[in-house]
């Protein structure tokens, strides 16, 4: 397979690539920091990636989108498949006192995600289709309090995912939206342990088996399907309640 | 800076406790900037891995996990500090390599590995980990950065070799390896009656074998005291392994802390003959790497079977010149304390290495886990390191929680000395400090 992977230097997506490197899947690596690029294209190359190339690519930079996009294809020789899983996390009460950086935060976990995908889509369905995986979140499934702005970003993707998936799955499009729910990054690092935290090898092995099943939503680890079918099941009245 | 959240930190012997704001990512150059500390996986027993003062930031290494490069001709690895031994042995070992020297556990990280300069089973064949080491990145004090090795900055290179983590915060580390036969272990155990012959048995064998150790049994006194077992083992050759990899085992985990009341000399009594039952019978054969180096990573979180109060590891090194006497004046020191003693290791020691607060040197190294039960614990840690100071040994700094400060300058005079001057040098200000630090070497509260 050849897959371009934004936002693999860290976290949940590190762990993707590293499962995609030891089955021999040729990669390329987009992200912000050129020498944290050069550091995990080297690693990636000695955990079995066929070639793991690079190019800088910045979430609140649009622009260098496409050009980046570009050079992944070139460089991979082809496109199967593109995996995001570059984002921004702040807490509720972090985004409730500071507007710029919810306005950057809704910038980056929606607005540029959206675009991001849509010039992903593009290019694989010139080539006749392929996967584009996302990382969305639990959270995006039901409002809650203490996640209400992060939990609107997620929503919002997770919805323009389920849309390509009608739109185009048959044209050979494979949408997956993954929907971690807590797992120990650096990014939840400090944050309280609810139950069902999970470390990011766990939810990589799961995506990979979802982008290679073509699953349209997979939640990661799968216990999270049964926990929010039950939140969304539960009345406004006790959501206002219910402090989680 | 990097965003820090509070933690309560511990060592491996859960006490004592310290408040730290800790940076937790997976770009360490980032984490480590103006932080006092940076640590791996906590598996130091006392406080070598906790802030100097409550609540002081301190980075954690272990997500900067990448390989860096690999020279399979040259059997040359570069990795990040972070990269912890279970991960990289379980890389190195398909391709036909082994870190040449490992510790008693596979959850320490390379960069911790360095700080406490660690030494294996292979001590007198191998030396410590730093005779493979052929490079570090270091971040100093300061926030430059810097490559240091026997040919640049040798003092900073061999001060950070065991320097604990208070010379500077190590980045990367470029490693010798070696190569391996197979991906087994070939064990042979015996047991031994006494000391004399734990001790005989244990030199002669190291003329053979490249990994000893013997287990003594802390219930043995008087005219039995040294009783345990021998363990040998060397790489399987390729006749002898089986010709699949070891398979990952289950790990169960210790689920709750232990009451206190539960550590007592019954179950110290208990532990010492199920071991013995175990592992003092003869056998030969081959074995999983991981049971012969990491016995006791079988069980994750074995340390919370010491309950809320936690333990120490004492860790003393006997010099060859003090000769075995004063080995027996140690082991009866602890034999004869009251104090309930589980496991009690020994090994012998080769050459010294070239780090400037390393811990072995020719002699005889004995190991034993003490429940931390205050006064008494400590009483028998002072009478201990009397005992040292007095054969001319040294205690293990990874291990060690109680130390008073004047028995380590005791023991450590003229090393000291050097170790302060580098790290004058390189960081005048005190950045870099530890609980370690405040305790041992007089770093400001």
């Amino acid at each position: 397979m050849k897959a371009v992977l934004f936002g693999a230097t860290r976290g949940i997506g590190r762990a993707i690539a590293r499962e995609l490197a030891a089955r021999g899947d040729a990669l390329f690596l987009l992200g912000r920091d050129e020498a944290e690029l050069a550091r995990s294209a080297a690693d990636l190359r000695l955990r079995g990636a066929a070639t793991a190339g690079f190019a800088r690519c910045e979430l609140l930079e649009p622009p260098g989108f496409d050009p980046a996009l570009a050079r992944a294809e070139a460089g991979l020789g082809g496109l199967d498949c593109v995996i995001v899983s570059a984002g921004i996390f702040a807490t509720q009460a972090e985004l409730e006192d500071d507007a710029a950086r919810l306005e950057r935060l809704l910038l980056a976990d929606f607005v540029h995600t959206l675009a991001f995908c849509e010039g992903a889509r593009h290019r694989l369905l010139a080539r006749g289709g392929g996967t584009l995986c996302v990382l969305s979140s639990v959270a995006g499934d039901r409002a809650r309090a203490p996640a209400a702005l992060y939990g609107a970003a997620k929503a919002g993707l997770s919805h323009y995912l389920e849309g390509l998936d009608h739109g185009y799955r048959r044209a050979g499009l494979r949408t997956v939206c993954v929907k971690p729910g807590f797992v120990r990054t650096s990014m939840t690092a400090g944050l309280p342990e609810p139950p069902f935290a999970a470390d990011p090898e766990r939810v990589a092995r799961r995506v990979v088996r979802a982008i290679d099943r073509g699953w349209p939503v997979v939640y990661a680890p799968p216990v999270w399907r049964l926990v929010m079918l039950a939140v969304r099941a539960l009345p406004r009245a006790w959501m206002r309640r219910l402090r989680f | 800076m990097k965003r820090g959240v509070p933690v309560k930190l511990a060592g491996w012997g859960r006490v004592p406790v310290r408040g730290a704001e800790v940076v937790l990512d997976e770009d360490l150059r980032a984490a480590v900037r103006g932080v006092r500390l940076t640590r791996g996986l906590g598996r130091s027993y006392g406080d070598a891995s906790l802030p100097p003062q409550e609540g002081a930031r301190v980075a954690e290494s272990r997500r900067a996990d990448r390989l860096l490069a690999f020279d399979p001709d040259a059997g040359v690895l570069r990795a990040e500090a972070g990269l912890s031994l279970a991960r990289l042995s379980d890389w190195l070992a398909p391709r036909g390599f082994a870190v040449p020297v490992v510790p008693g556990t596979g959850h320490v990280t390379l960069g911790g590995m360095v700080a406490s300069d660690i030494h294996g089973k292979n001590h007198h064949a191998a030396g410590t980990l730093g005779a493979h080491l052929r490079a570090l990145r270091l971040a100093l004090a300061d926030g430059r950065e810097l490559e240091v090795s026997e040919t640049h900055e040798p003092e900073l290179f061999r001060a950070t070799q065991g320097g604990m983590g208070l010379t500077a915060h190590v980045l990367e580390v470029e490693l010798g390896l070696e190569r391996i036969p197979s991906q087994w272990i070939w064990q042979e155990s015996e047991p031994v009656r006494d000391l004399d012959e734990l001790l005989e048995r244990l030199s002669s064998a190291s003329r053979s074998w490249p990994f000893t150790v013997a287990w003594m049994d802390s219930r043995a006194r008087g005219r039995a005291l040294g009783r345990g077992a021998l363990i040998k083992g060397r790489w399987a050759t390729r006749e002898e392994a089986p010709p699949h990899a070891p398979r990952r085992r289950f790990q169960p985990t210790v689920p709750f802390d232990l009451p206190d009341w539960a550590l007592n000399r019954a179950s110290a009594w208990l532990v010492n003959a199920a071991y013995g039952l175990v592992s003092g019978r003869r056998s030969a054969g081959v074995v999983d790497p991981r049971s012969h180096f990491h016995p006791l990573d079988v069980v994750r979180e074995w340390n919370r079977a010491y309950g809320r109060r936690g333990f120490t590891q004492y860790q003393a090194l006997i010099p060859r010149e003090a000769g075995p006497a004063a080995v027996r004046r140690l082991l009866e020191i602890l034999t004869s304390s009251g104090e309930p003693p589980f496991l009690c290791v020994v090994k012998d020691f080769g050459a010294e290495g070239r780090g400037l607060l390393s811990f072995p040197r020719p002699g005889t190294t004995a190991s034993i886990d003490l429940p931390l039960r205050g006064a008494s614990t400590q009483a028998l840690v002072d009478a201990l390191n009397r005992c040292v100071i007095e054969a001319g040994g040294r205690i293990y700094l990874a291990k060690d929680a109680l130390t008073r400060r004047e028995h380590f300058e005791a023991m450590e005079g003229p090393r000291l000395a050097a170790f302060d001057a580098i790290r004058r040098r390189f960081d005048p200000e005190r950045r870099l400090s530890s609980g370690l630090a405040v305790r041992l070497l007089g770093d400001p509260a």
